[in-house]
């Protein structure tokens, strides 16, 4: 299991792609924001905490097909099923290794560009760190919708059909740790329903994946 | 009393429900026909609300049923899951798109009283908008079986996705309430209070409940026959086509 984490994150470096597009992404998005609304910092600090949830939230969907797809299309699922690691523990992996190459550079990244949206001070310990909790739910959860559509062709607009409503609790408290942190409220209640969400997705998901998978390797 | 199962055998199936099909159709139209009648034209407006308040006999039904649609799905994925009964499958299949027009049927009516009432079409208040995401579970759900050919790959799959859906929906529900305290008024209908609403208002209110009950049944009755018979065929042109 360890050899397949190695693997994957030693494609993503090498073939590119997905670690440096995801991150490009969130860029992209928090600075067509302020287009969007205005320059206005008092406003743009208001809404920074959503704003970066979303687009964290926007650059993980953005990299979920290609959880599986790959793989998939060249016959390496197959082989990793017949070999003795369980389905389950591929999802897992699969999932930790999208969360090092989108999940952890979101939450690196997130600071500087709470800096571009003017998020008020003492949101970004709070930010770093719901980011830190929520991300591998968003990657559980994607690898669980990646798994269901794997088989589908140009399944990318279904995945995010399936996978963003699944979203929601996590975007809500997430952005809400953030919102209140930076406002000075107490942000940890929601900040521990974040990790619960993330600790409940972990243990669930890569079931519900490999059984997923294994209906589409049928 | 035969079991249960015994419906799993499609052919068991189509004759009880061909049987059952214009009974439950016929009262569905009955109980709505009396009662949105009853409701709309012999209730007194309410003081406060005026006439208003009779979009309940639409709204609170469809919204009621809404949710026991995903319930009704959610059963019908399980025993899929565990029994591997076709009928169970397609019988979920079959309650999606029904169970989505009522979600639409209830943030429709809803908006429309919402806006003389409450002065705006929409508020992201917890119950509307978890109705909200209720509808785009639907849709979701819907998609994926329109996506996968192979019928017992796409039943397997979509089982999956409403079984963690539903967990998601809870936590989604929850969430939202945490979230934003909201607009929406407690629920009017629950069975440990002496009364809910004043009796003029509740016994058509309980008629159009059960005939939007009885339509669901009547709708997932002949869409699930629906199914069958286009399985059916499908096998019987696969046949032809082997011969």
């Amino acid at each position: 299991m360890i050899g397949l984490l190695k693997r994957d994150l030693t494609l993503a470096i090498r073939a590119g792609g997905g670690f440096g597009l995801s991150l490009a992404f969130f860029l992209i998005f928090t600075t067509l924001v302020p287009f969007g609304v205005g320059p206005q910092t008092a406003i743009l600090s208001d809404i920074a905490p959503g704003i970066l949830w979303l687009g964290a939230l926007l650059a993980c969907l953005l990299s979920l097909d290609r959880i599986f797809q790959l793989d998939w299309e060249d016959g390496t699922l197959d082989l990793i099923a017949t070999s003795p690691v369980p389905l389950e523990g591929l999802a897992a992996m699969k999932a930790l290794a999208h969360w090092i190459t989108t999940g952890l550079p979101l939450v690196l990244v997130s600071p500087v560009l709470g800096l571009l949206l003017n998020l008020p001070g003492p949101g970004y310990l709070w930010l770093m760190a719901s980011l830190v909790l929520g991300t591998p739910a968003l990657s559980a959860i994607g690898a669980f919708g990646a798994a269901l559509t794997v088989g589908v062709k140009r399944g990318g607009l279904l995945l995010s059909l399936l996978v963003l409503p699944l979203y929601v609790p996590t975007l809500i408290f997430g952005a809400l740790t953030v919102a209140r942190g930076a406002t000075g409220q107490d942000a940890l209640t929601p900040l521990i329903l974040v990790g619960g969400i993330t600790l409940g997705s972990l243990a669930i998901l890569p079931f519900a994946a490999a059984s997923a998978l294994r209906v589409n390797l049928r | 009393m035969a079991s249960f199962w015994e419906y799993a055998n499609p052919r068991k199936f189509m004759a009880t429900s061909a049987f059952l099909l214009p009974w439950t159709a016929g009262i569905a139209g009955l109980c709505l026909v009396t009662g949105l009648v009853w409701g709309f034209f012999f209730t007194p407006d309410d003081f406060r609300q005026g006439s208003t308040v009779k979009i309940i006999y639409v709204h609170v039904p469809s919204a009621i049923m809404a949710v026991n649609a995903w319930l009704m799905m959610l059963v019908a994925s399980l025993i899929w899951v565990i029994r591997r009964h076709h009928v169970s499958a397609l019988a979920a299949k079959a309650a999606a798109p029904v169970g989505m027009v009522f979600t639409v049927i209830a943030l429709a009516t809803g908006a429309l009283w919402g806006q003389p009432m409450w002065g705006t079409w929409w508020e992201w208040d917890p119950r509307l908008t978890s109705f909200l995401i209720l509808f785009l579970f639907y849709l979701g759900y819907m998609a994926l079986w329109e996506a996968i050919d192979n019928p017992d790959s796409a039943a397997d799959l979509t089982a999956v996705l409403c079984l963690v859906g539903s967990v998601f929906a809870i936590i989604s529900r929850y969430a939202l309430v945490f979230w934003n305290q909201g607009l929406h008024q407690g629920a009017t209908l629950s069975l440990d209070r002496e009364q809910n609403i004043a009796n003029v208002f509740w016994y058509p209110l309980v008629i159009t409940l059960a005939g939007f009950g009885f339509l669901f049944l009547a709708l997932v009755l002949y869409r699930t026959q629906t199914e069958i018979r286009a399985r059916r065929l499908k096998a019987l042109i696969a046949q032809e086509r082997m011969a």
